[in-house]
């Protein structure tokens, strides 16, 4: 079913708050174990102790340096996965059917049964969310643990993906953005939550929450010059500050 | 993008195959016994699988190939599979006619030719509708996919047929036109790719992180300490390095070559040998020119790295 679905029913995806996230890799270390022994394939690893070591990975933890004009540079960490967009260029490209979404919840997930392997997919993904399994030679993608969120075995509170699960700063939030009133389209809503690319128009899911506005201290800069200068005018200080500037007449 | 081998292999040689058939289709005359006309027949439909199976090289699970041809609603890829096997069953149609009875028949002939010219679009139009790659995303790309292939054609159509004019025009001068008509349009394509960047989409390391409207957006750390999937394959940059040479030795082996040995062959009447020198030439530089369709092309994943 390469052809995509008009609407879904829910539209399940994350949240990721960058302004949280502290870039511990926590969730994609445990995305990797719970993926590994669940859907599919493993995610296999080629020389995994080795000089080289790669592997499959559903969810890669980047980091930036964002630099504004007027102020200090800020680092970011930027988790990326499957944004599993409601207008999938992966889902439309595959000549199999392995890849589709689904009607019911909007995940977008692969058949490996089906997928030939050609790759097509990773290349019309504009995030890199789309790893070929370099042992099983088919592709491998978040399939937002479709294992776990409907998992009648686990208790209730473990039912969202694995990294929503383990983030221990609680950066990454799981829900329905097609219910205005669920938590992650309330916290969409009040803190602006972006799309990535939006002009690749493939209307992502997953929103991101961008960095709140740093507070500016005046200081700008490691070098005396640019602290601010301190100024004391009661107690000892004061007395202090003003005898060592009377110094400065004397010279 | 990694320049596969076997993707280089089957563009070329399957452009080259349609090509030879859509002229054949469309009536160049041939050498008219039963002998020739399988030879010629199997030659343009053996061009034209070897390519194909040589692009099943490309695929993880090559066992699987047949699924490919279930979603020609959306997918060029599938559509490119399609098209080709349809186009193979009428052009054996075809053949077997022309063997058995001497004779070729027009109007099956110009549907071939349709569809193979149709075949090679579809081939463009796996790359052309990626609008992850910018260099790539433009109608000029299934131009120049379908200029090569039918160029690559009349070189082959020069050599075997018995054709001295196609249309009117002498068989020398019209491959001399198709070469420079061809790799004109090339030019003008990788003008357009060296200039072109993100910009048609606008997108850059501020637009794919979000993080654009608060100031300049740098790679700090990447997500892990080798390369992986994303890098190899959508970020190759050892195909990069000898760019320019390479595009000297595509328009020198696929250009010059050719042009002076079907000069030669108008001042000599010699077509079968210096044209299939020729042909050889032209294909040598057609996968120059397909490494670098390859290797010179940006993903915009890149922007993550």
């Amino acid at each position: 079913m390469t052809m995509l679905p008009q609407t879904t029913q829910k539209k399940l995806g994350l949240v990721i708050d960058l302004d949280i996230c502290v870039g511990c890799h926590a969730c994609a270390v445990n995305c990797k174990e719970w993926n590994t022994g669940g859907y599919g394939a493993a995610l296999s690893d080629t020389e995994p102790y080795g000089d080289s070591p790669t592997g499959a990975w559903l969810n890669r933890i980047h980091t930036y340096e964002v630099t504004p004009e007027d102020a200090p540079a800020s680092i970011v960490h930027f988790p990326k996965s499957c944004l599993h967009c409601d207008d999938a260029p992966c889902v439309t490209v595959c000549p199999t059917g392995a890849s589709y979404k689904r009607s019911e919840d909007g995940i977008v997930l692969v058949d490996e049964d089906m997928c030939i392997g050609c790759g097509l997919c990773a290349w019309s993904c504009p995030y890199g969310a789309r790893e070929m399994d370099p042992t099983e030679n088919v592709m491998k993608k978040c399939t937002l643990c479709v294992d776990r969120i409907y998992n009648e075995n686990l208790e209730e509170v473990d039912r969202v993906p694995a990294c929503v699960k383990t983030c221990p700063a609680s950066a990454r939030h799981f829900g329905d953005f097609a219910d205005p009133n669920s938590d992650v389209s309330k916290m969409v809503a009040d803190r602006g939550g972006i799309n990535l690319m939006p002009e690749m128009e493939t209307s992502p899911v997953n929103k991101y929450l961008p960095p709140r506005p740093k507070t500016r201290p005046e200081s700008t800069g490691c070098g005396s010059a640019s602290v601010a200068p301190a100024v004391a005018d009661k107690g000892v200080l004061g007395w202090l500050d003003r005898a060592l500037t009377s110094l400065d007449k004397l010279g | 993008m990694h320049p596969a081998i076997s993707v280089i292999f089957f563009t070329v040689i399957s452009g080259a195959g349609f090509g030879f058939m859509a002229l054949i289709g469309l009536g160049w005359a041939m050498p008219n016994s039963a002998v020739a006309a399988f030879l010629i027949s199997l030659l343009a439909g053996g061009l034209c699988v070897i390519g194909l199976l040589s692009s099943l090289f490309h695929l993880g699970h090559p066992e699987r190939f047949w699924r490919a041809f279930s979603q020609w609603k959306s997918s060029w890829l599938s559509r490119e599979g399609v098209l080709s096997v349809l186009t193979l069953t009428l052009f054996a149609i075809y053949a077997l006619v022309w063997m058995v009875t001497g004779e070729r028949i027009g109007v099956l002939g110009f549907i071939i030719a349709v569809l193979a010219v149709i075949t090679i679009y579809a081939t463009s139009m796996i790359y052309a509708s990626l609008k992850t790659v910018p260099s790539w995303h433009n109608a000029l790309t299934s131009v120049c996919y379908v200029a090569f292939g039918l160029a690559s054609g009349i070189v082959l159509a020069a050599t075997f047929g018995s054709a001295s004019s196609f249309a009117g025009i002498s068989v020398s001068v019209l491959t001399g036109l198709a070469l420079i008509a061809a790799w004109g349009l090339k030019l003008l394509w990788w003008r357009r790719a060296d200039g072109v960047g993100f910009s048609d989409t606008g997108s850059d390391a501020g637009t794919a992180t979000g993080l654009g409207h608060l100031g300049k957006v740098k790679l700090f750390e990447k997500p892990h300490s080798g390369e992986n999937y994303l890098t190899t394959e959508m970020m190759h940059q050892i195909g990069r390095k000898h760019a320019k040479k390479l595009r000297t030795i595509s328009v020198g082996l696929g250009l010059l070559v050719p042009f002076i040995l079907a000069a030669l062959a108008f001042v000599t009447g010699a077509h079968g040998f210096f044209m299939f020198v020729a042909f050889i030439s032209m294909i040598a530089g057609l996968f120059a020119e397909r490494w670098l369709f390859f290797a010179e092309a940006k993903h915009a994943v890149s922007l993550y790295y």
